[in-house]
């Protein structure tokens, strides 16, 4: 009897505890799993929303890398990735680089240390606004004012940044890189974790600043480097905004800045080929999810995690 | 030179060294902001960042908008669909964080793992599957592609950062309240709500910042221009005018930014923590 109502009590315990948890239930299953295995089906097919999905097997994936007997390879999609996979790994590892110098800069104790971090946060804060892309759009004109400060400074023929192929897709590195501030942010934090008494001890010994950045501040920082390099990462390749505001939609000139985004944006939406968008959002997760595992596989003998952590 | 000293000097380098180097960073910041208060025509030729002549003019004439459509509709539109993207995201996130954090129940460690993955996933692959799911509703043209999503707490992320701070609350404090006989809603209302408030004020920042700025998913699905947001308003600004609305179109720019502006100067310190904790992005 007392065990019947245990059970009873034990099992309404768990009924309420479910129904605080229902709302992130039912958005899991009908805005994450259900659309998982939705485009995932979409990518096998010919989609144009206005008319039902026809099944075409792999013929998405095989027109982006090889193309097929009727349709040639996609050479968009394939600069599409050349040009995300440049920009990636441009600019994170100089938005990393920076975010790491300004942090050391930082680390010690100065009275308007709030003051500064809030500044060097401010590029971060707006520079994901459809403003500020605006504005680089401008800046970097032929005629815009960096091209004035360059010749001021004597460069007598700046090329007209935004709208050659050659440079158009360094002024979104240069935007990418100048929103350091999270990463600066996360570093600041974990260099104040590092023991002073390390780089005391050191010191005595003889360490250089050189030697004791690369034998104590890079080791004690591996985690942290890890984790900014993995969050940033991911969301370049998923950069869009400044991409289209800045070539004006369509990835020009030239596809010079055309994103992966951007072109699944332009099939999907453009182009009415959701089948295809479907199955280059599969492909990008794939790239993500091998780039992560890579990463952390590489950093297993460089990572060190300090003990008893 | 005595230690003292040398430390003095080496501190005031650093100081300067940061001064230099933020204000480099801050220049296209100022530019622009100096820029919506030049006359038109002296605004490209001009690096300098104290307007020559100082006008109200492009304020005026960009607020008017495009057509019958004043920025106050895409600022109105703006504010509609982040508050109450901001509200449904604290309320229900945190619901969502209390059980994770707080209740016992069947499979509660499997449902944290996959919280946590989903955290991970990249938009993309839900975001056409989504689109035709809110289309067959006839939810293009609403604000409901925006506020639902939150509603049924989609962003793992601040649903991870309440969980990591409600679990730095002592258990005591809802043990004794379940003790002087509080339900499980009343313990979350009255007892862990009130405590919770400094997670949920990065959830709020964050929650706003992303939607003020979201321009691919209000691409997506507004395409009416009265339902147009500031940042869809400033799109269609830049392509429908010439030349010589640059003006108008950096003070449209200026007070779209001051919003994120305002409340990252205010709150700064939620901000901080948020990324440090999260490592979110901004």
């Amino acid at each position: 009897m007392s065990n019947a109502n245990y059970r009873k009590r034990k099992l309404k315990d768990n009924l309420s505890s479910y129904a605080f948890l229902l709302p992130w239930l039912v958005g899991f299953f009908a805005l994450t799993v259900y659309p998982m295995i939705y485009s995932l089906y979409l990518s096998f097919t010919q989609y144009s929303i206005t008319a039902p999905p026809i099944w075409v097997g792999l013929q998405n994936y095989r027109v982006m890398f090889f193309g097929t007997e009727r349709i040639p390879r996609d050479e968009r999609f394939l600069n599409s990735l050349a040009v995300t996979f440049r920009f990636v790994f441009i600019s994170v590892p100089l938005k990393l680089a920076f975010a790491l110098l300004v942090a050391m800069i930082m680390n010690r104790k100065l009275r308007l240390i709030g003051l500064y971090r809030a500044v060097y946060y401010i590029p971060t804060l707006l520079g994901g606004s459809v403003a500020i892309a605006v504005l680089w759009r401008r800046l970097f004109a032929g005629d815009g004012i960096i091209n004035i400060i360059l010749r001021g400074i004597g460069w007598a023929n700046p090329p007209s940044w935004i709208s050659n192929p050659d440079y158009a897709l360094s002024t979104l590195i240069i935007l990418a890189v100048w929103q350091f501030g999270s990463p600066m942010i996360i570093f600041l934090a974990g260099l104040q974790n590092i023991p002073k008494e390390y780089y005391e001890a050191s010191s005595i010994d003889g360490a250089g600043r050189v030697r004791q950045f690369f034998s104590i501040t890079l080791p004690g920082l591996s985690p942290i480097i890890l984790f900014n390099f993995i969050m940033q990462m991911t969301s370049g390749f998923q950069a869009f905004t400044q991409a289209f505001i800045i070539s004006g939609g369509n990835g020009g000139p030239l596809d010079s800045t055309m994103f992966y985004s951007l072109y699944l944006y332009l099939k999907g939406w453009g182009f009415s080929e959701m089948g295809y968008a479907s199955a280059m959002a599969w492909v990008l997760l794939v790239i993500i999810a091998s780039l992560t595992a890579i990463a952390f596989k590489v950093s297993g003998g460089l990572v060190s995690y300090g003990s008893g952590e | 030179m005595n230690r003292k000293a040398r430390s003095i000097m080496s501190k005031l380098l650093t100081n300067i060294v940061i001064i230099v180097i933020g204000f480099a960073m801050l220049y296209p910041v100022l530019w622009l902001f100096s820029a919506s208060f030049k006359v038109p025509n002296t605004i490209f030729g001009d690096a300098g960042l104290i307007p020559k002549a100082f006008t109200w003019d492009n304020y005026a004439k960009g607020w008017k908008g495009i057509g019958i459509y004043s920025f106050g509709t895409f600022f109105k539109n703006s504010f509609v669909i982040s508050l109450l993207c901001v509200a449904a995201n604290a309320l229900f996130c945190s619901l969502t964080a209390y059980a994770f954090a707080r209740l016992d129940f069947v499979g509660k460690k499997v449902w944290f793992a996959v919280m946590l993955v989903t955290m991970m996933l990249p938009g993309h692959v839900t975001t056409i599957p989504r689109y035709v799911l809110f289309n067959t509703f006839g939810w293009i043209n609403t604000f409901l592609p925006f506020v639902v999503p939150r509603i049924l707490a989609t962003d793992a992320f601040f649903i991870f950062l309440l969980v990591q701070f409600i679990r730095g609350l002592p258990r005591e404090l809802d043990e004794s309240a379940v003790m002087d006989g509080c339900n499980k809603l009343t313990v979350y209302w009255r007892i862990l709500m009130p405590l919770t408030v400094p997670a949920l004020i990065t959830t709020v920042l964050f929650t706003f910042l992303w939607t003020w700025d979201d321009f691919f998913n209000q691409l997506l699905y507004l395409t009416r221009p009265e339902l147009f947001t500031v940042p869809l308003g400033l799109r269609l600004f830049l392509d429908s005018s010439g030349i010589s609305s640059w003006g108008s179109l950096f003070a449209m720019s200026v007070l779209s930014l001051i919003p994120c502006f305002v409340l990252f100067l205010s709150l700064q310190k939620y901000f901080v923590r948020g990324i440090a904790t999260t490592g979110i992005k901004g």
